[in-house]
């Protein structure tokens, strides 16, 4: 019963040299390996998960010499770390377990498992092959019922190896769930420091798990809300290059920049249609602004509102055939939907105060919004369907403002401000905040500066 | 050009000095300097005429007292027609970022008019919106925020 697959590692351009086999082999078993995973039901859903988070043991991957052994904990630390925050696990403290690792053979000694409450057991092992390359292994167990849910071996760079712990991660989730994780993203996001007022902002970007913090641009210009192309390791963002605030495409892999579109005013709000040959944003008029689409390919552009407000925040929903935005032609800022051609918009948001900054799940589901101005004077982030029923609202403070989803739409991620305290801006401070869309499991999302307009990015394919 | 140049850096020049000032300025010294403003600078039109006009929440109307600003201002760019200006829009952080930004557009653009209006060549005046981004004021109140809804204008 124990099957192994090795799966081949697409890779993102900036990962240099991850090797992966394409090849599909069986394990100490011989059953072809794709069927060891596919069409398998989840072993809990997500609702029971949130009430009772499972219980999974992940012990430091056995190492084929120190440095393997090293690395095996290592990576048994990051899927830890990963499941642990997505609040739909409890992993056990390895103080508790009964035996350090899985031991010997394949099979685990389910009994010293079971011992310790764990449902699930995550049993692994790392080898060095050689030339910067490592063999990560790792299997899956249902303790209860004594069956490897899962089992696959990865080929790849000693350097990948975090990017190969968030894969793991995400089998785990999908196995046990029965929905893709999102343990293999990166979050984009403008990092500020410097007093108020005179703020240095760069694009920063970093793994999920705050890792792999790095920053994309140099600071001599304001730029401000990056979004992920859906394929391509790209970004649309805006910025204030030689006092000209327009949106600009941002390619990682090559470095580089260009503007998008040519309007004698200001661009901004961007973001990508699902299938990633355009880009959908505002251009300021002179009572306003207006949305328009824009080929990447012939860089023709297409208005799809003129309204002589604020139409802002355009966000297609997943299949590119409707578009949720901001607009202030009823008086304040409320949302409305209507068709990827434009026309017929119709309002969605009828609560108290004003909404803003829509965004749709991945899942097609929900709507994320920021809503501000009602009787607390506070900001809040919500959600509600498309239509604009069954709202509520998830997190509330000082000021809260533009979700983000997960690619799995379970979770999305904010930005928060604390007020400032006294006239010198003391006190004053913006935070990524992450939270799942039940309104549970809220949590600071460390980085390195203050930080804001969090966008996540894809799953990687 | 070459005088416009030099009046340029000692508009820079002398902004500073006015920034330490300014620090000072809540413990009442606040003294005129020596020497004036060079005329035509930003200083100048700081000191003399008013950079800046404000507007009330979400709005972008202008008020009695903006208009009167903007009044002196059309004045001022009449008497020294090689000056060339920048109208930046901005608001305070009581509103989303993207739309704040459009927001202080239309702030920035209803000063231009205006002063286009009062005779200003248009040629003469860029726009710019910072949004919620660019505060003048550092704290988290009324009035803060409402010192923060403006428009400023600076010799470019």
């Amino acid at each position: 019963m124990n099957r192994l697959s090795i799966i081949p590692l697409s890779r993102r351009s900036l990962m240099v040299g991850a090797a992966g086999s394409a090849a599909l082999i069986a394990g100490t078993h011989a059953v072809a390996a794709q069927t060891s995973s596919a069409g398998r039901t989840a072993v809990i859903d997500v609702n029971r998960a949130r009430a009772d988070p499972i219980p999974i043991a992940i012990p430091g991957f056995t190492g084929s010499d120190g440095a393997s052994a090293q690395l095996g904990q290592d990576i048994a630390n990051v899927v830890t770390n990963d499941l642990a925050h997505s609040g739909l696990f409890r992993p056990i403290a390895q103080q508790a377990y009964i035996q350090a690792s899985s031991a010997q053979g394949d099979m685990p000694n389910f009994q010293n498992w079971k011992a310790i409450g764990a449902q699930a057991l995550v049993t692994g092992r790392a080898e060095a092959q050689g030339g910067g390359q490592v063999r990560l292994e790792f299997r899956l167990w249902d303790v209860l019922p004594q069956a490897q849910l899962q089992g696959t071996a990865y080929t790849t760079t000693q350097a990948n190896w975090r990017r190969i712990a968030h894969i793991i991660a995400d089998v785990i989730y999908e196995r046990l769930l029965g929905e893709k994780g999102y343990f293999d993203t990166r979050i984009v996001y403008i990092a500020a420091t410097g007093p108020r007022g005179r703020q240095t902002k760069r694009l920063a970007i970093m793994d999920q798990d705050s890792e792999n913090n790095r920053y994309l641009t140099d600071g001599s210009w304001m730029v401000l809300t990056p979004r992920f192309h859906p394929r391509r390791d790209e970004i649309a963002f805006m910025s204030y290059a030689n006092n000209r605030p327009r949106v600009y495409l941002f390619n990682l892999s090559s470095g580089q920049q260009r503007v998008l579109g040519d309007f004698p005013g200001m661009t901004f709000a961007p973001r990508f249609a699902p299938d990633g040959n355009s880009v959908v944003m505002s251009v300021s008029t002179n009572t306003g602004s207006d949305i328009v689409s824009v080929d990447l390919a012939s860089h023709t552009s297409r208005r799809l509102t003129d309204s002589g407000s604020i139409d802002v925040s355009p966000c297609y929903n997943p299949d590119g055939s409707q578009i949720v935005f901001n607009s202030d032609r009823g008086g304040d800022q409320q949302l409305y939907v209507m068709g990827a051609g434009g026309g017929g918009a119709r309002r969605i948001s009828f609560g108290s105060g004003r909404y803003a900054t829509p965004v749709w799940s991945p899942r097609g589901d929900l709507i994320a919004f920021t809503r501000f101005g009602g009787e607390s004077g506070n900001f809040s982030i919500g959600v509600m369907h498309p239509d604009g029923s069954g709202e509520r609202l998830l997190s509330e403070g000082f000021s809260v403002e533009g979700p983000t989803f997960a690619p799995n739409g379970r979770v999305l991620m904010f930005w928060r401000q604390s007020a400032a305290r006294d006239n010198r801006g003391s006190g004053f401070s913006s935070r990524l905040v992450s939270v799942d869309i039940t309104g549970f499991n809220e949590r600071l999302v460390t980085t390195p500066t203050d930080a804001s307009d969090p966008a996540w990015s894809p799953l990687a394919a | 050009m070459n005088s416009k140049m030099i009046g340029a850096l000692a508009a820079v020049a002398l902004l500073a000095a006015c920034a330490n000032k300014n620090e000072n300025a809540s413990t009442g010294t606040g003294a005129a300097t020596t020497a004036g403003p060079v005329p035509g600078s930003q200083e100048d039109l700081v000191a003399n005429v008013g950079d800046r006009v404000f507007f009330d929440f979400d709005r972008s109307n202008l008020r009695s007292d903006a208009k009167a600003t903007l009044d002196r201002q059309a004045g001022w760019l009449a008497k020294y027609p090689q000056v060339n200006v920048q109208v930046a829009g901005n608001c305070d952080d009581r509103g989303t970022e993207e739309y704040n930004l459009a927001l202080g557009q239309r702030r920035a653009n209803a000063s231009r008019d205006y002063l286009v209006a009062r005779g200003v060549a248009a040629p003469r005046l860029t726009t710019i919106s910072y949004g919620k981004d660019r505060p003048t004021a550092l704290g988290d109140n009324e009035q803060a925020w409402a010192q923060n809804r403006n428009t400023i204008t600076s010799v470019r």
